[in-house]
């Protein structure tokens, strides 16, 4: 079995015109079928570093490697990379002016060159995997945010990728959503997908996350098992951060758990 | 006061006929070439590549800014002098490069009224820029381009009325022309102008039929 980490990151930064860095000297190694948690306050760099690995940003400094790829370099060739690493943002994104189940055919043609038959089949498994069984031929305008984002994530999961990237996933639905996506990625991290989740779900981070990095202001100031970086974190500002967060009224998703 | 003429207008209906039918030609000959070329120079104007954009940019801002009436005499009169142009195609593509300018901003604007996340999404599926422009940008901004193109084209047809000056033969000369043989000149240009408005008008219900269709989910 191949041991490598499947997403290796040595020294990664990124500057925003202004000369500022978004994500400054990151290092970090998610391993095969793990999920990683990062966190931190808004501003301090969690999208920035996720959008680095499927460059929607370009890095500055360091490299980064994903599944033996380097991918930093100016011959890198981005189509590809993206092909084997899946983003779902916090705002669906999904195509309005196609249905559900065109939001999964159109990009398994085009990319994939898959027949669209056999796309049309891998749609319609993933779309009743997430849970929308029989709402194929609704438009997004149609679907509720919560089915929105599994449409999103389905979509992700038709290109099957090596690792999935969620940025902030859950933070544009309404809390009796929150709980339907959560719970497809909990259901694709037990089946061993490669994950990293940037969200401020500390439920969601406690039981599915295997490790979990708080970031503050652009530097990783801590990385650990993710029960121990909730429950018991060592430095002061991810302490500072994690009581803020658990004192939040709705306790974030605390009572998913 | 005026006395009206109206008896002496209708022999020259073949000539109104025939006029009408050169500033439809011209009208659609432009509207098409027009639209290919503001097409392409709104397209390099959002595109990443910095010389290109610059390219259509220069373009857009040139042809905004000088009298469509130069633009026409620059081409008759003046590369006219060294090549055989004739009045059709200097004014075709005068009012052509002259609307390419215009429909390129609507084209820009159309695109840069699809949200970013449409791009990244695409991109982060795997497609190509030029995928993601082709099959998921360029339809959602064309639906939303579609009125205020329209409009550019109702503009055009219109415009087409300076091609009179490079002697062209459509409806605006020829009904100088008449008029300086009958002398009636309410008649002749309340007549062309109503061949006008009826044509602007069909343009402008197409565009609101096309809005009301578009508003469909």
């Amino acid at each position: 079995m191949n041991t490598e980490p499947m997403v290796e990151m040595r020294g990664v930064s990124r500057r925003f015109p202004g000369g500022h860095y978004g994500v400054r000297g990151v290092t970090l190694e998610v391993q095969r079928g793990e999920t990683l948690v990062i966190m931190g306050p808004s501003g301090s760099g969690k999208s920035t570093l996720l959008r680095c690995v499927n460059g929607l940003e370009t890095l500055d400094e360091g490299e980064i490697i994903i599944d033996g790829m380097h991918v930093n370099h100016l011959t890198t060739d981005w189509n590809k990379v993206r092909e084997e690493v899946g983003m779902v943002f916090q705002g669906f994104h999904l195509f309005p002016n196609r249905t559900a189940l065109d939001n999964l055919v159109l990009p398994q043609v085009v990319v994939r060159k898959r027949p669209v038959s056999e796309a049309k089949a891998t749609a319609l498994r993933l779309l009743d995997r997430v849970g929308l069984g029989g709402k194929e031929s609704r438009y997004p305008a149609q679907l509720s945010g919560g089915e929105k984002q599994r449409v999103a994530i389905a979509r992700s999961l038709a290109m099957s990728p090596k690792v999935m990237l969620f940025d902030e996933p859950t933070s544009a639905l309404d809390p009796e959503m929150i709980l339907e996506v959560l719970d497809v990625m909990r259901s694709l991290a037990r089946e061993g997908m490669t994950m990293l989740v940037v969200t401020h779900e500390i439920g969601f981070a406690r039981e599915v996350a295997q490790r979990a990095v708080f970031l503050d202001a652009g530097v990783l100031v801590e990385a650990g098992l993710a029960r121990d970086l909730i429950d018991r974190p060592e430095t002061s500002r991810c302490r500072a951060f994690m009581q803020r967060i658990l004192r939040r009224p709705e306790g974030g998703i605390a009572a998913w758990t | 006061m005026y006395t009206w003429h109206w008896d002496e207008l209708p022999q020259y209906a073949p000539l109104i006929a025939a006029a009408t039918a050169r500033t439809l030609q011209i009208s659609v000959v432009s509207i098409l070439l027009g639209s290919v070329l503001g097409v392409v120079a709104g397209l390099m104007r959002v595109q990443p590549l910095k010389p290109l954009r610059f390219l259509a940019a220069a373009y857009v801002e040139l042809l905004r800014n000088i009298p469509l009436m130069l633009v026409l005499y620059l081409i008759y009169f003046g590369a006219g002098a060294f090549l055989p142009v004739s009045p059709f195609w200097a004014s075709a593509l005068g009012l052509s490069i002259f609307e390419g300018a215009y429909v390129a901003e609507i084209v820009r604007a159309g695109i840069e009224s699809i949200d970013r996340g449409q791009m990244e999404a695409a991109r982060s599926l795997g497609m190509s820029y030029f995928q993601s422009m082709l099959h998921i940008v360029a339809p959602q901004a064309a639906r939303r381009s579609l009125p205020p193109l329209t409009g550019q084209f109702v503009s055009l047809v219109k415009d087409s009325s300076l091609a009179s000056l490079v002697s062209y033969e459509e409806l605006m000369l020829v009904g100088r022309q008449i008029n300086s043989r009958i002398f009636s000149p309410f008649e002749v240009f309340l007549t062309i102008g109503a061949i006008y408005f009826a044509i602007c008008l069909v343009l402008s219900l197409l565009s609101r039929w096309q809005e009301a269709r578009l508003a469909r989910p």
